[in-house]
């Protein structure tokens, strides 16, 4: 009896947040609801026999996959995170054909039935004798080897695919140019004063810096060029001397 | 061995022509000019130990295989080559007219400002079809010959691309050749349906079987034989130039001159009667086809003979003056005497590449100038041409001894000996077609090298041609002397049988040949007299007193312009043929063309416009109404699987 | 004990039916966020991995959780990119708006 008020309990709720997930507004919770699917989802997993699955998405998803969603939707500004109101405007005729579909599956789930030439072919696992994990070890790596590594670079690919997309380049990091670093020449970077006193360094003009040093932006505070100064130190050097 | 070399004769002149033509940018023009003409030299060598070694061992024909050719169902054909005695004399003639005329290029080319390799590697091709047709021994492989030799007369009448006067002679070349091949290729194809053959030896055996295959057509009764006959010979009159279909070979001087020697004089325009020749057998068969040859070689004849007393272009009078010796020929075929032919045809192209050749020295040394009214005195100027052509004339006029003369004379008594209507007619055309070759003949020569010269600054610069151009008009020239008196024998004298063998086939009937000596003596000597008659004419009218031949012209000037206008034959043409076909041309341009086949790709494309901006609100970017979409198909997919399980 | 002997498949089967309406619907009726979609295409795997185990406890035959595993894998691969190429969208349009994806526009 426990097991079918289980199996109910787990539904209902396994059915009511996926609703939530496509009804709520705000992409933060609806994410939550997505988690508590889930969960639910590992437990009727679990009342089916598959415990390692159960377990296997609780880690995956609620685990992994859900953190990374929240973290998008928490990088994204906060006013978008808040969604707009309303639906699309062809919803009314969206409702009618979910309806239909779910009805159609209803139909499918009562009236299906296995074709007695292949039903023989099922009933040849060990499944009775050995833990659900250990059977799916065997199966996995018996048969499955194959498929198991493609799916290894299939992740592969995908990491590799999804660090390709979002790697950006901004102009106000500061990357370390090692080549460049090395062609640099102690005068170009390298200035010597002769500080009077009672006199700053701002009074006698400042540090002159190699102008990509901040790649043309000034930041606060610095005695760098300011935007849109194109010299060069030796320039400035030049320019001074001249002065003097 | 002798196969070998035969097949080396075959194929010489087309390595010559790769060589020279493909890679003649590459290695440069001397070089292909040296190439070319090696590949003659040997194809010539080889050819005269092939004769010599045929006639000395008194070998039997023979096939010689060369490699496969065609395999498609029934049609199996090989590229055989026919080792006989008419192949083997044709050989050796066309292969050493078209070396002199390849030595003799250089000289004449020497002053052309187009690289002449191109020129260099068509004569070589030229020359591979002349022998791929001359040595077949199918009716394909002639015909592919046929074609090829075709082709070449339209790239070389044509070699000078920039004029559009050799454009226009080119094309309208090839394309009544292509009329008259049209013939040629149903006559092969009825051959091919009645005997189920293309090669020479299975038509001629099979010929007896097909006797009783009768046509009927405008109320008469015709044999086969007739038909076939009668197709072939329209593709010979095409090629041959023939009365009717010879408006293309005075427009082919166009060319350069020795084009015209090589192709348009020796041998490729001696093709029809070789292939009348070659299909002896089935044209003995064919008695009205052989009246219709005799008629039409007659009148062909006499016409190019009238038209060449008028013409003011020098090439244009030579050329008339080939059309009416091709007539000749075909009146010796017409009564049965096909050996005849072939020595009238191996007499005049010694003499008519002569005289071509020696057109094309004047030319040369005039700059160009072919207009013979405003040549004269030139024998002072070119004493070497000027005696060639003297000999060159006197052979074509048939004055004993020169080549002519035996030829020409051997025709005459053929013609007589036939004793019907027919022969007598024929005889009388041919005659008087005698007497007017004299007359073209020497007013050509008194008003080219004699007489006072008309134009002064063109004599002035004229002179002598090179040593390259010299040396073969001096081989022909001597060829023309004595061709006639050493091959007689041979060909139509006391050693014929052994010399043709059974290449050729006489009737049993056909008595010509071995009565061919026995005409009366004044009978026999008429040709010669009425062709010294015309020297003398010609001496009186354009040497004596020039006044009488512009006289002639102002009274009779109806007549005049009716042979200067080559009988209204290109004006009529013109009428009836050329101006429906353009105007129907233009029609289905205009109509056809324009206004349908054009207008449907633009309905079409109006349609698919049109459809294609109605359809693509579809696509309109939002990818919710696409998923949306998906759907409903998931949606409809599940309920086609509902319904149907 | 098993749970197939008292609540059966056909249950398993509607409620994965269901799940997976609603993921379709959620694809196709908001306007709201890609996130949402994308979770909603999470969710349509999650029923079709629901109908894969509960077939494979009924027939007693474990490749379909094996398929099962498979499916979660690429799920986490495709979650992974499509994440990513959400982060390029918003920071070239300021927006995961639905509506404003309309550039596939041809």
């Amino acid at each position: 009896m426990t097991p079918i008020i289980l199996f109910y309990i787990f539904a209902i709720i396994l059915l009511l947040s996926a609703i939530m997930v496509v009804s709520v507004r705000n992409s933060v919770h609806a994410a939550l609801f997505l988690i508590l699917a889930f969960c639910n989802a590992a437990g009727l997993f679990m009342l089916a026999g598959a415990e390692f699955l159960a377990v296997l998405l609780v880690a995956i998803y609620a685990g992994a996959v859900m953190v990374l969603f929240m973290f998008i939707v928490m990088t994204m500004q906060t006013e978008l995170v808040q969604l707009k109101e309303g639906v699309q405007r062809y919803m009314p005729v969206g409702c009618v054909i979910a309806f239909i579909l779910i009805i159609e599956f209803i139909l499918i789930a009562i009236h299906w039935k296995v074709d007695p030439k292949i039903i023989n072919q099922f009933s040849n696992s060990p499944l009775q004798h050995i833990s659900n994990t250990k059977a799916l070890g065997n199966i996995l790596y018996t048969h499955y080897v194959l498929l198991f590594q493609i799916c290894g670079l299939i992740l592969l690919v995908a990491m590799i695919g999804a660090i390709v997309l979002t790697l950006h380049k901004n102009p106000n990091n500061r990357r370390q140019n090692i080549a460049k670093q090395h062609r640099r020449e102690p005068n170009q970077s390298l200035e010597v004063h002769d500080v009077p006193l009672n006199k700053s360094i701002k009074d006698i003009g400042g540090f002159i810096r190699p102008k990509e040093t901040y790649y043309g932006v000034t930041q606060e505070d610095s005695f760098g060029p300011k935007p849109g100064d194109k010299s060069d130190i030796t320039e400035k050097r030049q320019q001074r001397e001249q002065i003097k | 061995m002798t196969s070998s070399l035969f097949i080396t004769a075959v194929i010489s002149p087309l390595a010559g022509f790769l060589c020279a033509g493909l890679l003649g940018r590459i290695i440069g023009d001397s070089f292909a000019k040296f190439i070319s003409i090696l590949g003659m030299t040997l194809s010539m060598v080889c050819a005269c130990i092939v004769t010599w070694q045929f006639f000395a061992n008194h070998m039997d024909s023979e096939v010689v295989h060369f490699m496969e050719w065609i395999n498609a169902g029934n049609v199996h054909i090989n590229w055989n080559l026919k080792l006989d005695s008419l192949s083997v004399a044709m050989l050796t003639m066309v292969v050493s007219i078209s070396l002199l005329i390849h030595i003799y290029s250089i000289g004449y080319m020497f002053h052309d400002t187009m690289p002449t390799y191109r020129f260099f590697a068509y004569l070589s091709l030229f020359t591979f079809s002349m022998i791929a047709l001359i040595t077949s021994n199918n009716l394909v492989q002639l015909f592919f010959g046929w074609e090829g030799v075709g082709l070449c007369s339209y790239l070389l009448i044509g070699y000078w691309y920039t004029r559009p006067a050799a454009i226009t002679a080119a094309i309208k070349a090839f394309v009544i050749n292509r009329i008259a091949d049209l013939f040629f290729l149903v006559g092969i194809s009825l051959l091919f349906i009645v005997t189920g053959s293309v090669f020479y030896s299975d038509i001629f055996h099979k010929l007896p079987d097909i006797a009783s295959i009768h046509y009927y057509l405008m109320g008469f009764d015709f044999k086969i034989y007739e038909f076939i006959a009668f197709l072939l010979f329209i593709g010979a009159m095409g090629k041959s130039a023939q009365l009717f279909f010879h408006v293309w070979l005075p427009d082919a001087m166009e060319g350069p001159t020795p084009v015209s020697a090589l192709i348009h004089a020796a041998t490729m325009v001696t093709a029809g009667v070789f292939l009348m020749v070659r299909m002896s057998p089935l044209i003995e068969l064919a008695p009205y086809t052989k009246i219709f040859i005799v008629i039409i070689g007659a009148v062909t004849a006499l016409f190019a003979g009238t038209v060449a007393l008028t013409q003011s272009d020098i090439k244009k009078s030579i050329a008339y003056s080939t059309c009416s010796q091709l007539g000749y020929m075909f009146v010796a075929v017409g009564v049965g005497t096909y050996q005849i032919a072939i020595f009238h045809l191996t007499t005049h192209a010694f003499f008519k590449a002569l005289l071509f050749l020696g057109a094309g020295s004047v030319i040369v040394a005039l700059h160009d100038e072919q207009n013979m009214f405003k040549m004269g005195g030139l024998f002072k100027k070119l004493p070497i041409t000027c005696i060639l052509m003297w000999i060159g004339c006197l052979a074509l006029g048939g004055i004993f001894p020169f080549a002519g003369y035996w030829s020409k004379d051997a025709i005459f008594e053929a013609v007589w000996l036939n004793h019907s209507t027919l022969g007598y007619f024929a005889w009388g055309i041919l005659l008087f077609t005698a007497f007017l070759t004299s007359l073209y003949s020497w007013r050509m020569l008194f008003l080219v090298f004699h007489g006072k010269p008309k134009k002064q600054e063109i004599y002035d610069y004229a002179k002598e041609a090179p040593f390259s151009m010299s040396l073969p008009m001096i081989f022909l020239g001597v060829a023309s002397v004595i061709g006639g008196i050493l091959l007689f024998p041979y060909y139509i004298g006391s050693q014929q049988n052994i010399f043709w063998g059974n290449s050729l086939i006489n009737e049993t009937d056909n008595l010509h040949m071995a009565i061919v000596h026995h005409t009366p003596l004044l009978i026999a000597k008429m040709p010669l007299i009425l062709g010294i008659l015309g020297i003398i004419l010609a001496y009186l009218c354009y040497s004596v007193n020039p006044k009488i031949p512009s006289f002639l012209a102002n009274s009779l000037s109806g007549l005049y312009r009716f042979l200067l206008n080559a009988w209204y034959f290109d004006k009529f043409y013109n009428v009836i043929f050329v101006r429906p076909y353009a105007a129907l041309s233009q029609a289905l341009w205009k109509i056809g063309e324009k206004e349908i086949i054009q207008e449907i790709p633009v309905i079409l494309a109006n349609f698919t416009n049109r459809s294609a901006k109605g359809i693509s609100w579809v696509q309109n970017g939002s990818f919710a109404l696409y998923a949306f979409t998906m759907a409903i198909g998931l949606v409809v997919i599940i309920a086609a699987f509902l319904i149907y399980q | 004990m098993n749970i197939f002997d008292t609540v059966g498949v056909a249950s398993y089967i509607i409620v994965s039916g269901i799940l997976f309406t609603i993921g379709l619907f959620g694809v196709f009726a908001n306007r709201k966020n890609l996130i949402v979609i994308l979770m909603s295409i999470e969710l349509m795997l999650l029923s079709a991995n629901l109908n894969l185990i509960a077939f494979s406890s009924t027939f007693g035959n474990l490749t379909g959780q094996i398929m099962v595993m498979f499916s979660l894998t690429v799920a986490a691969a495709e979650t992974a990119i499509g994440l990513a190429i959400i982060m390029v969208f918003y920071r070239n349009r300021r927006s995961v708006e639905v509506q404003d994806t309309m550039v596939m526009k041809g």
